[in-house]
C-alpha cells in the first residue's frame, strides 16, 4: 500500500485533505513557526535584560514583546502542539480506526488555527500589544493603547479551532475504538489527549466570552471591569483563570501521555499502576477546573476564598505526584536503553518534578504572598511549560518520527541535542527561582545592579537553549531526504501505530486490527 | 540599600523570619524528594541498563499498597505545608489595635502616601520601627501591587476599593518597594524606598516636614466643604445617619444584611450611596462619584474614625 | 436522491450515524459554556441590584417577545415534523414534505430574526444600547443607571449571540431542504431545539423580570 505522503506533490493535495496524518504534518509546520516566533520574542527579552539598565529597546517595546511571547507560545504553541501534532497523526492509528471521526471538521481546525495566527501575527506587526498575555483589566480594557482587540480577536479564532479539536477527539474515542480495545486497554497517550479534550471542550467558551466582554469595554466603554465605569476588576480575573488554570492542563496532560509510551518502551516493560496512571490523569483534569483563584492571592480577593483556593491546590497536585512516582517505577527492573527520546522522556519526568514541587510554594498562601509576580513564578511555569511540554513534545516528535515520515533521525545528534537542551534549560531558569526569592519582579525590563550575575546566568543559558532547539531543526530536515528508511517499528513498541507500516497508507491499516493483548504488554527479557 | 546581592532579602519584619522558615522546611521536604526521585532514577538507569546482570524476574505492573503510600503520605504532608501557609496568610490581614493605618494611593507610576497626621510622602515611606503598620491602599488608575521584598509582604493596588495587609517593621534601614503588577509603559520604574526607623526618630520626622493639618482635621474640612454636616451632623433636619464612631460599628441595612462599617463601607457609601442603604433611612443621600478625589475620600474616613475619640470638634 | 456517503473511518451507517449524533451532543455541551457565563453574570446582577434588573426588564417588548416566543416555539415544532417525514423517507412524497417543513423552520426562524432586528431598533432608539449614550428614560441615580446597563449588556449579548446561533441554523435548514436526508435532519433538528431552549430559559429572564406589581 502507499503512503499517506505520495500522491502530496501539490499544495492543495494538502491545503484540501481530508487525511489527520497530512492535517497533523500541516499543523507541526505552521507551529514550528510560530515556536521560533516566540523564540525571537525570547531571545530580545533575554538580551535586553542581560544589563541591568533598560538599554537594549525601549520600555513600550520590551513590553510589547513579553506580551508577544506569551500569546504566541501559549495559545500558538504550547495549547496546539501535542494535541494537534501528535494528537492529530496517532490518536486515529492508536485506536485502531482509519481516520478521526470527522476528517473535514480537523481540516477546518487547522484554518481556524491558520487565520486566528494570522490576525495575532497582524496585531503584533501593526504595532503590537502591551497587555501582557493575560490581558489584565482596566489596563486592557481602558488604558492601554495599543492593538488589544485585534489581539483579542486572534485569541479568540484560536479558541474555536482547539473547542473543534476537542470534540473530534472525544467523539473519535468513544465510537471508533478497534474490536477488543476497551478503556483499559487504550494507551495512556491516548487517555490523556481524551482528557485534554474535555478541557478544551468546556474551559475555553469562557475564554472567548471573557475576551469578548473585554472587547465590549473597550469598544462601548460599558462599565464590566473598569472600576471607574462601575464594573469590578476582579471579575475579569475571575473569568480569565477559570479558563486559563485549565489551560495549563491542556499543555501537560499531552505531554504526560507522551512520557507514558516513551518510557516502557525504552525500559521494555509495562508502566507502573496504569490505572492509577488513567485515573490521576481524569483527577488532574477535574481538579483542575476548581483552583483558579490560586492566581488571585495578592488579589484582593477573600482570604477565606483564597484558603479553599490554597487546599484544593495542595490537592490537585496529588495525582501529579502520583504519575511521577509510577514512571520512576516503570524503570525498575526494566532493561534501559537511552535512546533520544527516552531522554527527552526523562528529560520530561526531572524537570516536570522540580517544576511541580516549586508549585507547592507558590500554593502555599503565606508564601504565594511573597513569591507570586516575581521571577519565581516564571521559573515555575518553565520548567513545567519548557522543561515539561517542549521536552515531552520534541520526545515525541524524535519517538515517532519514524512512524510519520518513513525515515531514521541520526541518533548520536538527537542524543547531543537533547542534552544541549536539558542543559540550556536549567542554566536558563534554575536563577530564576533565586530572582524571584530574593525579590526581582516580572515584566520588568530593567532592574536593580544586585540581580545581574542571576540574569546574566539565564541569559547565557537561553543562548544554549535557543542551540540546542536549533539543532532538531537541522538533523531532522536532512534525515527527510537522507536518512536510513524506517521499518515498521524501528523502536519494537506495543501500540497500533506500530502495527502498520512507516509512513503508514492513506487509511491507516490494510486490515481492520482486532485488540487481544493488554497495552505495554513488553518484557526485558524479550526483544 | 542593599546594593549586594543576597539570595535572602533582609528579615525586616516581623513575619519574615517565619516566612524564611516555611520556605526552608519546604525547601528542605521538596529537595529530599527531589533527591530520593533523582536517586531512584539514576539508580534504575544504571542498574537496570539494557545488557546489565540484574535480577529481572517478576516485573511488577502495580502495587496497590505503594500506591496508597505515595498518595496518603504527601496528601497529609500537603495538608501541614497548607495549614501552616494559610494560619500565617491569615495574620497578614489581622490589624492588631495598636496597628497605625498609612494611606497609600497608587498611580501611573508613582507611589503617594500620606500618614494620619497630615504628612505625605512621594516615592518613599518612613515607618517606625516595631509598630504593626496597616496599609490601606487604592489606585487611581489601573491595578498595581505594593511589594516589599525585605517585608515579605505584596498586596495587589486596585482601582475602586480598599485593599489592606498588616506588617510590623523589625529593623531599621531602608528597603526597595516595586509595584509588582504590570500596570503599563514605566511599570519597572514604580520603584520606591521604605525607610524604618526608631519610634523617636520616627515620631520627630513626623513632626517635622511641611506644615499641614492632619489627614483628620483636613477631613474635616471636606466634610464641611462637601456638605456632608449639613444632613449627618445631629442637629440637622435631615433625617440622616449620625457618624460619630462610625468605623468598628455594626449597621444594620434596609435590605436586612448588617455589616461592621470599615473603610470601604464609606467609601462605597459617598460614592454609591444607594447600595448599602442604612435600615430605617430614605436612600435620598446624593452620589459624590466624579467629584472627590481618593485622597480627599481617605481623609474624610480619618475625621469620622477620629470622630469616635471626640478630639476635633464637630459641627454645630 | 443518492443515499447518503458512508465515509471510510466508519464501519458502517448505524456507527457515523451514532458518531455525529454524539459529536452534536459534545457541541452542544461546549455551547452550553458559551451561554452559562451570561446566565451567571444575569444571576450575579440580578442578586446584587434587583430593583435596576425589574426596572430595565420592563424596557424590553413583552409583546414582541412573547409573540416571538411563539414563533420559535412553533418553528421547533416543524423541525421535529420535519424530521419524521425526513425519518420515513424513502418516497419523493417523504422528501417533499421534509423540505417543505424545513422552509417553514427556516421562515419561521427568519420571522423570529427579523423582530428581533426590530425590538432592537426600538431600543437603540430608546438609547438603550449600553455604551456612553445609554440613557434610559427613567433611570434614577448613577448606581441604578448601572445596572440597567449592565442588564441591557447582558440582554444585547445574550439575545446577539442566540440570534447568531439561529441565523446559522436558519443557513442550515435552507441548505438542508436540497436533500433533506435523516440523518443530517436529525442532527440540524438536535442544534436547532438547543436553540429554542436556550430562548426558553433566555424569555423570562430577560423579559418577565419583575413585570408583575408594577
Amino acid at each position: 500500500m502507499t503512503s499517506y505522503l505520495a500522491g502530496g506533490e501539490r499544495l492543495t493535495d494538502w491545503l484540501t485533505t481530508r487525511d489527520h496524518k497530512r492535517i497533523a504534518v500541516l499543523y507541526a509546520i505552521s507551529i514550528t513557526l510560530f515556536f521560533f516566533l516566540g523564540g525571537v520574542a525570547a531571545a530580545l527579552i533575554r538580551l535586553e535584560l542581560a544589563t541591568p539598565q533598560g538599554d537594549l529597546v525601549s520600555d513600550d517595546t520590551y513590553n510589547k514583546l513579553f506580551t508577544a511571547h506569551g500569546i504566541i507560545m501559549v495559545w500558538l504553541f504550547l495549547i496546539p502542539s501535542i494535541p494537534a501534532v501528535l494528537g492529530n497523526f496517532l490518536m486515529p492509528l492508536m485506536i485502531g480506526a482509519r481516520d478521526l471521526a470527522f476528517p473535514r471538521l480537523n481540516l477546518a481546525s487547522w484554518y481556524l488555527y491558520m487565520a486566528g495566527g494570522a490576525i495575532v501575527l497582524w496585531a503584533l506587526l501593526a504595532g503590537g500589544v502591551d497587555t501582557g498575555w493575560t490581558f489584565y483589566t482596566p489596563f486592557s480594557s481602558m488604558f492601554s493603547n495599543s492593538h488589544v482587540v485585534a489581539a483579542l480577536c486572534g485569541v479568540l479564532v484560536l479558541g474555536f479551532s482547539s473547542i473543534l479539536t476537542g470534540l473530534n477527539f472525544i467523539v473519535s474515542v468513544h465510537t471508533l475504538r478497534a474490536p477488543g480495545l476497551g478503556w483499559f486497554r487504550l494507551p495512556l497517550f491516548v487517555w490523556a489527549n481524551y482528557a485534554t479534550s474535555l478541557i478544551l471542550v468546556l474551559a475555553t467558551p469562557v475564554l472567548a466570552m471573557t475576551l469578548v466582554l473585554v472587547a465590549i469595554e473597550r469598544l462601548f466603554q460599558v462599565g464590566i471591569f473598569d472600576p471607574a465605569l462601575g464594573g469590578d476588576p476582579l471579575l475579569f480575573q475571575h473569568l480569565f483563570w477559570f479558563y486559563s488554570h485549565p489551560a495549563v492542563y491542556i499543555m501537560v496532560l499531552p505531554a504526560m501521555g507522551v512520557a507514558s509510551e516513551i518510557i516502557p518502551c525504552f525500559a521494555r516493560r509495562p508502566v507502573f499502576g496504569y490505572r492509577f496512571m488513567a485515573y490521576a490523569i481524569l483527577a488532574i483534569a477535574v481538579i483542575g477546573f476548581l483552583v483558579w483563584g490560586h492566581h488571585m492571592f495578592v488579589s484582593g480577593q477573600s482570604m477565606y476564598a483564597g484558603m479553599v483556593f490554597s487546599l484544593l491546590s495542595f490537592l490537585v497536585a496529588i495525582p501529579s505526584a502520583i504519575k511521577v512516582f509510577n514512571w520512576t517505577a516503570t524503570l525498575y527492573k526494566g532493561s534501559i536503553r537511552f535512546s533520544a527520546p527516552m531522554l527527552y522522556a526523562l528529560g520530561f519526568v526531572g524537570l516536570f518534578t522540580i517544576g511541580g514541587l516549586t508549585g507547592l510554594f507558590l500554593a502555599a498562601l503565606a508564601l504565594d504572598v511573597h513569591l507570586s509576580d516575581t521571577y519565581f513564578v516564571v521559573a515555575h511555569f518553565h520548567y513545567i511549560m519548557v522543561g515539561g511540554s517542549v521536552m515531552a513534545y520534541l520526545g515525541g516528535i524524535h519517538f515517532w518520527w519514524p512512524k510519520v515520515t518513513g525515515r531514521m533521525y541520526s541518533e548520536t545528534w538527537g542524543k547531543i541535542a537533547a542534552l544541549v537542551i536539558f542543559a540550556g534549560f536549567n542554566l536558563t531558569f534554575f536563577p530564576q527561582y533565586l530572582l524571584g526569592y530574593a525579590g526581582m519582579p516580572r515584566r520588568y525590563h530593567s532592574y536593580p545592579e544586585e540581580f545581574q550575575l542571576l540574569h546574566v546566568l539565564s541569559s547565557a543559558g537561553a543562548v544554549t537553549l535557543a542551540i540546542g532547539y536549533l539543532m532538531p531543526l537541522g538533523y531532522l530536515a536532512w534525515s527527510l531526504r537522507y536518512g536510513a528508511r524506517a521499518p515498521a517499528n524501528p523502536w519494537l513498541a506495543t501500540g497500533l501505530e506500530w502495527q502498520t507500516a512507516s509512513p503508514p497508507p492513506e487509511h491507516n491499516f490494510a486490515t481492520p486490527p482486532v485488540v487481544v493483548r493488554e497495552p505495554y504488554a513488553y518484557t526485558p527479557e524479550g526483544p | 540599600m542593599r546594593p549586594e546581592f543576597h539570595l535572602l532579602p533582609a528579615d525586616a519584619a516581623a513575619s519574615a523570619t517565619r516566612l524564611d522558615s516555611l520556605a526552608l522546611c519546604l525547601l528542605l521536604l521538596c529537595g529530599a524528594v527531589a533527591l530520593v526521585l533523582f536517586v531512584l532514577m539514576v539508580g534504575f538507569s544504571i542498574r537496570y541498563r539494557a545488557g546489565s546482570s540484574a535480577d529481572r524476574t517478576h516485573v511488577p505492573k502495580k502495587g496497590l499498597p505503594v500506591e496508597i503510600a505515595w498518595t496518603v503520605i504527601p496528601l497529609l504532608l500537603f495538608l501541614g505545608i497548607y495549614a501552616w501557609g494559610a494560619i500565617d496568610y491569615v495574620k497578614l490581614y489581622q490589624a492588631p489595635d495598636n496597628a497605625m493605618p498609612v494611606f497609600v494611593v497608587a498611580k501611573q507610576w508613582m507611589w503617594e502616601a500620606e500618614h494620619r497626621n497630615g504628612r505625605r510622602e512621594k516615592g518613599q515611606l518612613h515607618l517606625p520601627l516595631g509598630r504593626p503598620i496597616r496599609m490601606v491602599m487604592t489606585s487611581q488608575d489601573v491595578i498595581h501591587s505594593f511589594f516589599v521584598p525585605d517585608f515579605r509582604v505584596k498586596q495587589d493596588v486596585v482601582p475602586g476599593r480598599y485593599t489592606s495587609i498588616v506588617f510590623t517593621p523589625s529593623r531599621t534601614g531602608e528597603y526597595r518597594l516595586y509595584c509588582a503588577e504590570y500596570c503599563g509603559t514605566e511599570h519597572a520604574m514604580m520603584l520606591g524606598r521604605i525607610v524604618v526607623m526608631q519610634p523617636a526618630a520616627f515620631a520627630q520626622w513626623l513632626d517635622a516636614g511641611p506644615r499641614q493639618p492632619g489627614m483628620a482635621a483636613r477631613g474635616y474640612a471636606l466634610y464641611r466643604r462637601y456638605g456632608c454636616s449639613g444632613c449627618h451632623d445631629p442637629g440637622s433636619n435631615v433625617h440622616a445617619p449620625d457618624l460619630t464612631g462610625l468605623l468598628g460599628r455594626r449597621v444594620h441595612l434596609a435590605d436586612g444584611r448588617e455589616l461592621t462599617a470599615d473603610e470601604p463601607y464609606v467609601r462605597d457609601s459617598i460614592l454609591v450611596p444607594t447600595k448599602d442603604v442604612v435600615a430605617g433611612y430614605a436612600p435620598i443621600m446624593p452620589s459624590f462619584a466624579g467629584q472627590i478625589g481618593e485622597e480627599d475620600i481617605l481623609a474624610i474616613i480619618e475625621y469620622i474614625r477620629e470622630s469616635a475619640h471626640d478630639e476635633l470638634p464637630r459641627g454645630r | 436522491m443518492n443515499a447518503p456517503v458512508l465515509e471510510p473511518q466508519f464501519r458502517d451507517h448505524a456507527q457515523q450515524d451514532f458518531a455525529r449524533s454524539f459529536g452534536m451532543w459534545v457541541f452542544l455541551s461546549s455551547e452550553l459554556l458559551f451561554f452559562g457565563p451570561l446566565l451567571f453574570g444575569y444571576l450575579y446582577l440580578r442578586m446584587h441590584h434587583p430593583e435596576a434588573t425589574g426596572m430595565a426588564s420592563r424596557h424590553t417588548d413583552m409583546l414582541l417577545g412573547t409573540v416571538n416566543t411563539a414563533v420559535l416555539l412553533t418553528s421547533s415544532l416543524c423541525m421535529a415534523l420535519a424530521g419524521q417525514a425526513a425519518q420515513k423517507g424513502n418516497e419523493i412524497r417523504d422528501r417533499r414534505r421534509a423540505a417543505r417543513l424545513l422552509a417553514l423552520t427556516a421562515a419561521l426562524g427568519i420571522v423570529f430574526l427579523a423582530i428581533k432586528g426590530v425590538e432592537w431598533h426600538q431600543e437603540f432608539d430608546e438609547h438603550l444600547f449600553p455604551g456612553v449614550g445609554f440613557h434610559p428614560s427613567d433611570g434614577g441615580d448613577a448606581g441604578t443607571v448601572h445596572g440597567m446597563e449592565l442588564f441591557f449588556l447582558l440582554y444585547f449579548a445574550a439575545t446577539g449571540l442566540h440570534a447568531l446561533h439561529l441565523f446559522i441554523g436558519v443557513s442550515a435548514c435552507l441548505w438542508l431542504m436540497r436533500g433533506p436526508r435523516a440523518e443530517a435532519v436529525e442532527l440540524v433538528g438536535l442544534y436547532w431545539h438547543f436553540v429554542d431552549v436556550v430562548w426558553i430559559v433566555l424569555y423570562p429572564l430577560l423579559y418577565l423580570t419583575l413585570r408583575s406589581g408594577g
